[in-house]
């Protein structure tokens, strides 16, 4: 059989072409980051009410990017959520220790994500703290509750 | 050798569509010999070489090769059986994904290790051998029918095997190549003592290499002898195609119900189909 | 009257039968076939003539699939833009965009364009070689068919369509981005963030691709075996090349449904 020179360099690049594009769908579609970079530093905080906030979610401050949520769970404790994030290790040091974090809701029905807010302390977070001053995800059913019940007293 | 019949058919039995091709054929093909099977077209010649290489499963009866059952023997067996024969298709049956070359060399490559220099040599020496060596780059499609018949005779002996079947080789062939052909298939078979079993109805081309024909029609052996004894053979339909007539006890015909009525339709005639055919069909049998 | 109406019943329930049993040799044949296909010839020669296929099956189909692709996501963004617009929705169109393409989209019409593109030219091709004979001369020369002419084509079709599917995907989710970002104006950030964080990589990028090699085989099987099966005529040809196409396109559908149901319907 000949052998064509062509035809093996046009596949071999088909095949590179679908790995490639297999890396694209997992770093920039599903956001994957190669754990090996781990340029990242890790913080926590607890809240009474999560919402629907799910693992992966955006931490931003200001509206930037800053991080991901990497997990959520029960403190069997207190009975709140733990959830605990990973965040872009140039933060590391410069977030204040009264840094609030708040969950917040893009749009009306967008997905939630978590809010960072730096205060005043001239001491800072550092890797593994825990953020006190946090602010729950306002439940749409609950505000109306609330709403309908202030109403109903006046 | 005390049993020098290379291939040997047992009563065999071969049906296709419900329609009886073979009904009890017995053959012997001698080792070394160039054995002719004639027979008018259609009356299963192409089928007995399928047979006799295991692409087709006979209903009943055997077929062995070198003692060996071909319907029975296991599909490795089979090819390693294969590897032995060579067979020339009607069609040719090249490669088209292949040039005139690679189809050649493909048995050799297949089959043994050898260098691609001693490759090309065999191969070139085969295609000079049918007259194509200037043909080796050009493919199946750029060849005419004969030509590529010859390229598959190149194929068929690339291997050097001890059997080799040929359907039809003298079809389509201008008269050079023709007598080229016969001498070519004649001198394989002394050089290399091959067995050659030649399927044709080209009865001159034949007969004048054949040391043994046999003759089929009507789902088994007709007759079978020497050319000498064939050519005085006394049975009306042996000389009928011995000597080419036209007319004579083997119908040139497909079995059909008179002209007439497929012509003219039965309505007609006014009377029950039925009833016309049941009494039409013992004439036309004869 | 009745005895014909008991007949007629009777006829039509064994013509049902004839065919159910038709059906039945069929598949065992398909699958006895499919057996002495996987294995292909051993080495670099076996490597050569897969990588033949490869080119023929899926370099050759990459132009189709790319082009689709581009456009289904370009519509996708489009026809999403106008609906989520209207909830003030619209930073959800990456997400929107992303997961059709990843979970149903790539994988069915990458599918169901490798049946009409690869599928129906292997059935022809393969059966051209059987009406010519030349497949049963590649036995008489001792070369079994199965591991020399179908087994490649079967192993570049089962490894192209997953390679085209990430291809469609990876295009669909830039022309969706063309038309939201560039074209809607969507915030950038927002569209990627936001498929980021609702496409998990396991649960859509794999299932997708599980869905595609299951597609992978079935329009491959079907191809090779209608093109080895068929009756080796020029109609013979053309029937069995259609009903690659159809066969095909119904079980990748069928299949889909029942794939998604496992995959995505808690099932
Ligand atoms: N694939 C097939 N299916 C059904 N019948 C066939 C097939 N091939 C050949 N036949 C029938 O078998 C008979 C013998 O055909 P064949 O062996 O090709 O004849 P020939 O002696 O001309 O080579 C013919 O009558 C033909 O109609
Ligand atoms: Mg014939």
């Amino acid at each position: 059989m000949q052998r064509s020179k062509t035809v093996e360099f046009g596949v071999g690049i088909f095949i590179l072409a679908g790995i490639l594009g297999l890396v694209f769908l997992g770093l920039r579609v599903s956001g994957l980051t190669p754990s090996a970079s781990s340029q990242t530093f890790h913080l926590e905080a607890s809240f009474s009410d999560i919402g629907s906030l799910k693992p992966r979610a955006r931490v931003t401050m200001a509206g930037v990017t800053v991080g991901r949520v990497e997990s959520i769970e029960l403190d069997q404790e207190w009975f709140d959520a733990r959830v605990s994030m990973r965040l872009d290790s140039s933060l590391e040091g410069e977030l204040s220790r009264d840094s609030t974090a708040a969950i917040l809701t893009a749009g009306l029905l967008g997905e939630q994500y978590i809010g960072l807010t730096v205060g005043g302390d001239p001491e800072a977070l550092e890797d593994g703290d825990s953020i006190r001053d946090t602010q729950s995800a306002l439940v749409l059913e609950e505000l109306i509750q609330q709403f309908v019940s202030s109403m109903v007293k006046d | 050798m005390t049993d020098p019949a290379f291939i040997e058919v047992e009563d065999l039995y071969f049906s296709r569509g419900g329609r009886a091709i073979f009904s009890g054929v017995n053959l012997s093909i001698p080792r070394g010999k160039i054995t002719a099977i004639m027979g008018p077209s259609g009356s299963g010649k192409t089928t007995l070489l399928k047979l006799l290489g295991g692409q087709l499963t006979p209903d009943s009866g055997r077929v062995l090769i070198d003692g060996q059952d071909v319907h029975r023997l296991p599909r490795k067996a089979l090819f390693a059986l294969r590897s032995r024969m060579g067979m020339l298709f009607q069609s040719g049956a090249l490669f088209s994904d292949l040039d005139v070359f690679e189809n050649v060399a493909f048995p050799l490559r297949v089959h043994t290790d050898l260098p691609d220099a001693m490759i090309r040599d065999i191969v070139l020496l085969k295609l000079q051998a049918v007259g194509l060596r200037g043909a080796r780059d050009l493919t199946p499609a750029e060849l005419s029918g004969g030509m590529a018949r010859r390229v598959a005779l190149a194929r068929a002996v690339a291997l050097d095997p001890e059997l080799i079947l040929y359907d039809e080789p003298f079809v389509g062939q201008d008269p050079i190549a023709m007598g080229v052909l016969v001498q070519l298939i004649k001198r394989l078979s002394e050089a290399l003592s091959l067995t050659s079993v030649v399927v044709s109805h080209d009865i001159k081309e034949t007969i004048s290499i054949a040391d043994y024909l046999y003759l089929i029609a009507d789902g088994g052996i007709v007759a079978h002898g020497t050319p000498a004894t064939l050519d005085t053979h006394e049975d009306a339909r042996v000389s009928q195609f011995m000597h080419g007539e036209p007319d004579g006890p083997v119908p040139f015909h497909y079995p059909a119900p008179p002209l007439y009525r497929d012509i003219l339709g039965t309505d007609a005639l006014g009377t029950d189909a039925a009833a016309m055919a049941a009494t039409d069909s013992t004439t036309g049998a004869d | 009257m009745a005895s014909g109406f008991w007949r007629q019943l009777i006829d039509s329930v064994a013509g049902l039968g004839y065919r159910g049993c038709r059906v039945i040799e069929a598949l065992g044949r398909a699958s006895v076939f499919m057996a002495r296909s996987v294995v292909g010839v051993p080495g670099g020669e076996g490597v050569r003539l897969w990588l033949r296929q490869m080119h023929f099956v899926g370099v050759l189909s990459l132009a189709i699939v790319l082009v689709s692709g581009l456009f289904i996501g370009m519509v996708l963004a489009l026809q999403g833009y106008t609906i989520l617009i209207d909830f003030g929705a619209e930073q959800a169109l990456g997400q929107m965009v992303s997961l059709s393409l990843l979970r149903e989209l790539a994988p069915v019409v990458a599918a169901l364009l490798f049946a009409g593109r690869a599928g129906s030219a292997l059935t022809a091709e393969i059966g051209l070689m059987k009406a010519t004979e030349q497949l049963t001369s590649m036995e008489m020369i001792g070369v079994d068919p199965l591991r020399r002419v179908v087994a490649p084509r079967l192993w570049a079709g089962f490894v192209s369509l997953p390679l085209l599917t990430i291809g469609f995907s990876v295009v669909g989710i830039w022309g969706g981005y063309l038309v939201g970002v560039q074209w809607l104006g969507v915030s950038e950030g927002s569209f990627w963030s936001n498929m980021q964080s609702s496409v998990a990589f396991f649960a859509d990028v794999g299932n997708g691709m599980i869905k595609s090699l299951v597609f992978a085989l079935v329009v491959t099987w079907i191809a090779v075996f209608q093109g080895y099966d068929l009756i080796p005529t020029s109609e013979g040809i053309s029937r069995a090349t259609t009903r690659t196409v159809v066969y095909s396109s119904l079980a990748v559908l069928g299949l889909d449904f029942v794939l998604t149901a496992m995959m995505f319907g808690g099932l």
